[in-house]
């Protein structure tokens, strides 16, 4: 007798996971390029996030042929996209074998109030989330693995850094609650309770929580790591630089090695030019990737 | 203390520690070379073997992660560790570390959504043990002498050969830490012949 789709199952393909690069990719080619630098998952996309932004619309799953090219490519995990709340999106790439579905605010939202009850798949999901409340109600929902939203397609850090800050500080304080304060704490920042009880109890989240939203560069990798993320996705940072090898197999590095400083300086040396980034305040509210669910 | 060091590059590498302290032994997470000098034996973790073959050969972990294995250290390779440590792989032409005599198969059971968890029993360690099987390879042959511990399907997923143990599930994911200290009293008997 084996069961297959168990809490244990999903959320222990996300630990294998662990000190590793996510990369998105749009083709079989930089979904080789990706597994050739040692990426431990690749995302299929049909657009990396930068270009999703540039592009304007509405951004959806990919096309399937997109999908199953790179599932065809390599050997590695391979993760896509559905839109929030898109359940007919997340039954497509299930049914096509796809390894884990990120139910993602870069993709234009199917449904503004609701997410996918995910507990009823037997594939794995990964959602961001920019506090605990979110975190908590995703994995409630039955996400298997956790990343910050970070702000995707930017190059920029910072709301990929404000977000793990927030999620690890208020993981400390439930942590440090009395069990009596907690029930308050669960309505103020819209948490299930148990979880949090779970949360204070074991001293961790239940799930691992990658970062992912803005990281360009080797340093901003081991930056991520340093801030306690469990791994990193990179988005456009990679395929949009002017050497996506070279970046490729740098952040790598840097993710396993995030203390290491000297190794970080020399491999940023020589890198090329990382994508080109965006600051926060040139984007308006309605450009905000990271405000499109709670 | 028997101290036991898990390959650090990438996985699932905290779980086994927590597994090899319930275990009764020390354990170390190695990142660099000079660290397998401090270990009587040595766990390659679950993960993803081509990104940590690619980390092995980047922080010229090869040789002596063949050296550790020759020297008679105890090995305990579990799932894309039992990856690394065959002789040969289905499908492709040059083995990982090749240094225990089997040959085994790569994502065997399916893709993710095929991973599952079974009870099955490992010969002479456990009955009845809750094995966790993700994007999970198996042992397609033994060579001579190895021996066969456990099967599920009809498929080989744990074996020994040795001071070399593999397995194609997770031991680290569950509270289940039989398998583990089987591995610490391989590594605390070959202490005290290694020391003879």
């Amino acid at each position: 007798m084996s069961r297959t789709g168990t809490d244990r199952v999903k959320r222990g393909m996300a630990e294998m996971q662990k000190g590793g690069v996510i990369m998105d990719v749009v083709n079989a080619e930089q979904a080789k390029i990706a597994e050739e630098a040692g990426a431990v998952a690749v995302m299929a996309l049909e657009r990396v996030p930068a270009d999703i932004r540039a592009a304007g619309g509405v951004a959806r799953m990919a096309d399937p042929t997109i999908v199953e090219e790179v599932m065809n490519a390599v050997s590695i995990p391979v993760m896509a996209k559905a839109r929030i709340g898109h359940v007919v999106e997340a039954r497509v790439l299930e049914s096509m074998g796809v390894d884990y579905i990120d139910e993602s605010e870069v993709l234009t939202p199917a449904d503004e109030v609701f997410h996918i009850k995910k507990n009823d798949y037997t594939v794995p999901f990964v959602c961001g989330c920019r506090n605990l409340g979110e975190a908590t109600r995703r994995i409630g929902e039955g996400a298997s693995m956790l990343r910050t939203k970070g702000e995707p397609g930017t190059g920029n850090i910072v709301e990929a850094v404000r977000h793990m800050r927030e999620v690890q500080s208020q993981i400390r304080q439930v942590i440090s609650m009395n069990e009596d304060e907690l029930m308050t704490y669960a309505k103020n920042i819209g948490a299930p309770y148990e979880l949090l009880l779970q949360i204070k109890e074991e001293g961790r989240l239940p799930v691992v929580n990658f970062a992912a939203g803005g990281i360009a560069t080797p340093a901003d990798a081991a930056l991520m790591m340093q801030l306690g993320a469990d791994g990193v996705f990179v988005g456009s940072g990679i395929f949009k630089s002017n050497n996506p090898e070279k970046f490729a197999r740098a952040i790598v590095e840097a993710t396993t090695h995030y203390d290491d400083y000297k190794l970080i300086g020399e491999l940023s040396k020589g890198l090329g030019t990382a994508m080109k980034g965006m600051e926060m305040s040139t984007l308006q509210p309605s450009d905000r990737m990271q405000d499109r669910s709670m | 203390m028997t101290v036991i060091g898990v390959l650090g590059l990438q996985g699932a590498v905290r779980e086994h520690v927590r597994s090899i302290e319930a275990s009764g032994a020390q354990a170390i997470v190695v990142k660099r070379t000079s660290q397998l000098d401090d270990i009587d034996g040595l766990i390659l973790p679950g993960g993803e073997s081509t990104t940590m073959r690619r980390l092995i050969d980047k922080y010229g972990f090869f040789e002596p992660l063949q050296q550790f294995g020759q020297s008679g250290k105890p090995i305990f390779g579990t799932c894309a560790g039992l990856i690394l440590l065959a002789e040969r792989i289905q499908g492709q032409d040059q083995p990982h570390l090749g240094l225990m005599n089997m040959i085994v198969e790569r994502n065997a059971f399916g893709r993710q959504r095929e991973s599952f968890e079974a009870f099955i029993d490992i010969k002479g360690v456990a009955k009845e043990y809750e094995a966790v099987f993700i994007r999970a390879p198996y042992i397609v042959e033994v060579g001579e002498g190895a021996e066969v511990l456990a099967k599920q399907n009809d498929k080989i997923v744990a074996a020994q050969d040795g001071h070399y143990l593999a397995c194609a599930f997770h031991p680290e994911l569950t509270d289940d830490h039989r398998l583990t200290k089987h591995f610490v009293q391989m590594v605390e008997e070959s202490k005290k012949t290694l020391a003879s």
